[in-house]
């Protein structure tokens, strides 16, 4: 439900994610530098790195839910009932 | 002398962030588990050196980090082929984020330098604070914050930018884009 505009949305991401609108194709791919300076980081759009965060915490977020398997909470209270060198 | 069952309960209670932070680093839940393992037995064995009223997940985080760089760095190649076996691990992901979208991200996130995509993840995701970040990573708070900036820097103009001659010759960005079976 919704995936369908939000795939709509995303085809026209560049302009939406990009207000700011940065020359990407007309420019030689060779002059871009690896990193980005300084200034050209400032420009990022807040929504772009809202996006950024949020889709990082997401994908984390997605393994952090899974807890703990089995086999790891098993050894972690194995090893605490050991006596301790 | 046993284990406080309060420290174990704080290495447990960080299990599930190692995890996620593992896999950021090995792209594979296989090995990530391998090595949070390898990060517990090691932890547990050397508890006498965590301070309690420290930051345990800063100090587990650190053990699994020294031997990620250690011992499976050198596995590099392998990573290479990290991008499906990550999709696998994640068929179900939080539904405010678009598939098409989701995937893209996880493209672009995988072409950053390591360094820069584990401080991003430290700070973006995991939610360690800059100094603990450092910690972590066994260099200045500067670096972490540059490191950072790069990262989200880049990921924008990787997310903006749709062909793939504008991602220059690095042959691993191209592998990970014909695996990817984006265009």
């Amino acid at each position: 439900m919704g995936e369908r505009g939000k795939d709509d949305a995303m085809k026209h991401r560049k302009t939406n994610l990009e207000p700011v609108a940065e020359k990407p194709e007309s420019q030689d791919p060779m002059a871009r530098p690896a990193t980005t300076s300084p200034h050209k980081e400032a420009r990022l759009g807040r929504e772009v790195q809202a996006r950024i965060g949020q889709q990082l915490r997401a994908m984390y977020n997605d393994v952090v839910n899974q807890g703990v398997p089995q086999h790891l909470a098993d050894l972690v209270r194995r090893l605490s009932d050991q006596d301790q060198d | 002398m046993k284990l406080d069952p309060a420290i174990r309960d704080q290495v447990l209670a960080t299990v599930p962030s190692l995890r996620a932070f593992a896999i950021s680093l090995c792209g594979n839940i296989d090995r990530a588990d391998d090595l949070v393992q390898e990060t517990l037995l090691r932890a547990l064995a050397h508890i006498d050196s965590f301070e309690p009223g420290t930051n345990m997940p800063a100090w587990l985080f650190t053990i699994l980090r020294n031997l990620f760089r250690s011992e499976y760095r050198k596995r590099r190649r392998e990573v290479e082929d990290a991008e499906g076996r990550y999709a696998e691990t994640l068929k179900s992901h939080p539904e405010q984020t678009g598939r098409v979208e989701f995937e893209e991200f996880r493209t672009a996130l995988a072409k950053l330098p390591a360094d820069q995509r584990e401080a991003l993840i430290l700070v973006g995701a995991s939610g360690f604070s800059y100094d603990d970040a450092a910690a972590i990573c066994g260099c200045a708070v500067g670096t972490i914050k540059s490191r950072v900036n790069r990262a989200r820097t880049r990921l924008a103009d990787l997310l903006a930018i749709d062909s793939v001659d504008d991602f220059g010759p690095d042959r691993a960005t191209r592998a990970v884009l014909a695996g990817g079976g984006r265009n």
